[in-house]
């Protein structure tokens, strides 16, 4: 059987990403767990995060899950989300805070001054709601998933990736910025497949199944 | 294109969804779960749950709810009513809920606010207004269905909430609720732009082409109604295509 493993370092609660992927994946092993030993046994791994990144570096280094969360980014399918996504990177104008350093870049803030919408009127932050994910490439956690597709979105904050090859998905909301980003068996998006409804799910299947 | 959101909102009492659901088809009318998987499938893009339980004894049901629907509807779910502690927002969020919304404690304790959203983030608190017009261009926020005048206006009290960490407005107008005849466009818009968040309009809601005010004029992020999706009068994918053919970006 395999083992799917989403890491809680007790920020928010990570039942929806849970069932969310029980919905799709009834066959496999579901673990929540805060357990570096049980990170390091999944077949695969899921990175969720929400609230602040500080807060999140604080929590996931206070349990000591730092070197799993290194260890399974490193070698098996990984699916960061939202704030998870974010911690791949080098530092986050949120706290000013250090990330993870995996991946090359910055998370910065929606800026005020692009907060303008087509009509003219402010655009609200956080950037809350269903927005569409222009796929960057070919990717098999796309499968089935068509190019503009609307996920949802709750954030403040998103990624800006030094390097243009890591960028998967883009998205519109006063800029353009980075909605998802991979490499090799990394996968992570800004957006919440677990409240996505189908595409949502869609997602997440294509991850149980995806062989980096 | 961020779409603008449509709402359904549900009043539930000890576990059951009341003010009557009459879908066509529908086995238990009471049902939350079955309710909440109709609208999801209708294009729904949150459901709210506002908890009217009377009973004390009875709060807890509503966590049960929540972990039954959070089950099977994949989308944002909102839960309100009742909220009074830092500690019933955990609760709520660990079955399952998003956001939660929180009303009258907010105004007896706004510090509430602070500290839910320092706890939990500013994204899933939600801090519910229910405002009356006092004179023109003037509103006041209310408490107890709209019989206590707290004194507060209604501007003043949504930018600071927003400044105490609220991640959205639920914006009600008494004067509209269960009228029929469309939002307080002039508070609506008022209050939008006013705050960085994002509001919800709601109350007054009779017909589709309210809803589409409530975002054009009102400058709404979302719109929330109960009745006019309840009864099977409309479905929430018939608001989105009249949304969609006045322009106004939607899921579809």
């Amino acid at each position: 059987m395999t083992t799917v493993a989403i890491i809680d370092y007790g920020m928010g609660n990570l039942r929806s990403v849970a069932k969310a992927i029980e919905h799709v994946a009834p066959e496999h092993r579901i673990e929540v767990t805060s357990d570096p030993a049980v990170v390091a046994a999944a077949d695969r791994v899921v990175f969720p995060g929400q609230g602040a990144m500080p807060d999140c570096m604080r929590e996931l280094d206070l349990r000591g899950l730092r070197p799993a969360v290194l260890e399974a980014a490193a070698s098996k399918p990984f699916l960061g989300i939202c704030i998870g996504q974010q911690m791949l990177f080098e530092n986050s104008e949120e706290g000013d805070v250090p990330g993870l350093g995996i991946f090359r870049g910055e998370v910065v803030r929606f800026r005020d001054a692009d907060m303008v919408g087509v009509d003219g009127a402010r655009l609200k932050v956080p950037h809350m709601g269903w927005n569409e994910v222009w796929q960057n490439s070919a990717h098999a956690l796309w499968e089935g998933i068509p190019d503009g597709e609307r996920f949802y979105f709750v954030h403040s904050y998103y990624v800006a990736p030094a390097e243009p090859a890591l960028v998967a998905a883009r998205t519109d909301y006063g800029v353009r910025f980075t909605s998802g980003v991979a490499r090799a068996n990394i996968f992570a998006v800004q957006f919440h497949p677990e409240k996505s409804a189908q595409a949502g799910l869609r997602l997440l299947s294509n991850f149980i199944r995806w062989t980096p | 294109m961020l779409a603008k959101r449509i709402i359904p909102c549900l009043d539930v009492s000890a576990g059951r969804v009341v003010k009557g659901v009459n879908f066509v088809e529908l086995r238990d009318a009471g049902d939350p779960v079955e309710i909440a998987k109709r609208y999801d499938e209708q294009g729904a893009d949150e459901i709210t749950f506002l908890d009217i339980t009377a009973s004390s004894d009875d709060r807890d049901i509503i966590l049960h709810v929540v972990e039954q629907v959070a089950e099977q509807v994949f989308i944002p779910l909102t839960v309100g009513g009742g909220v009074r502690t830092v500690d019933d927002v955990r609760r709520l969020l660990n079955a399952g809920a998003d956001k939660v919304s929180i009303n009258t404690a907010a105004v007896n304790n706004p510090q509430v606010v602070y500290d839910a959203s320092s706890k939990v983030g500013s994204q899933c608190i939600v801090v519910a207004i229910d405002a009356k017009q006092t004179a023109p261009g003037k509103w006041q926020v209310f408490t107890h269905g709209g019989r206590n005048n707290t004194g507060l206006d209604a501007i003043e009290w949504a930018q600071r909430v927003e400044a105490l960490g609220a991640g959205e407005i639920l914006l009600t107008s008494m004067d509209r609720d269960g009228t029929k005849i469309g939002f307080d466009l002039g508070l609506t818009r008022a209050v939008s732009d006013a705050v960085r968040i994002p509001v919800i309009a709601s109350g007054g809601v009779g017909t589709l082409e309210h809803l589409s005010e409530g975002v054009s004029t009102g400058r709404a992020d979302a719109v929330l109604a109960a009745s006019i999706f309840h009864f099977g009068q409309h479905t929430v994918r018939e608001a989105k295509e009249l949304m969609r053919a006045h322009g106004i970006e939607v899921r579809l």
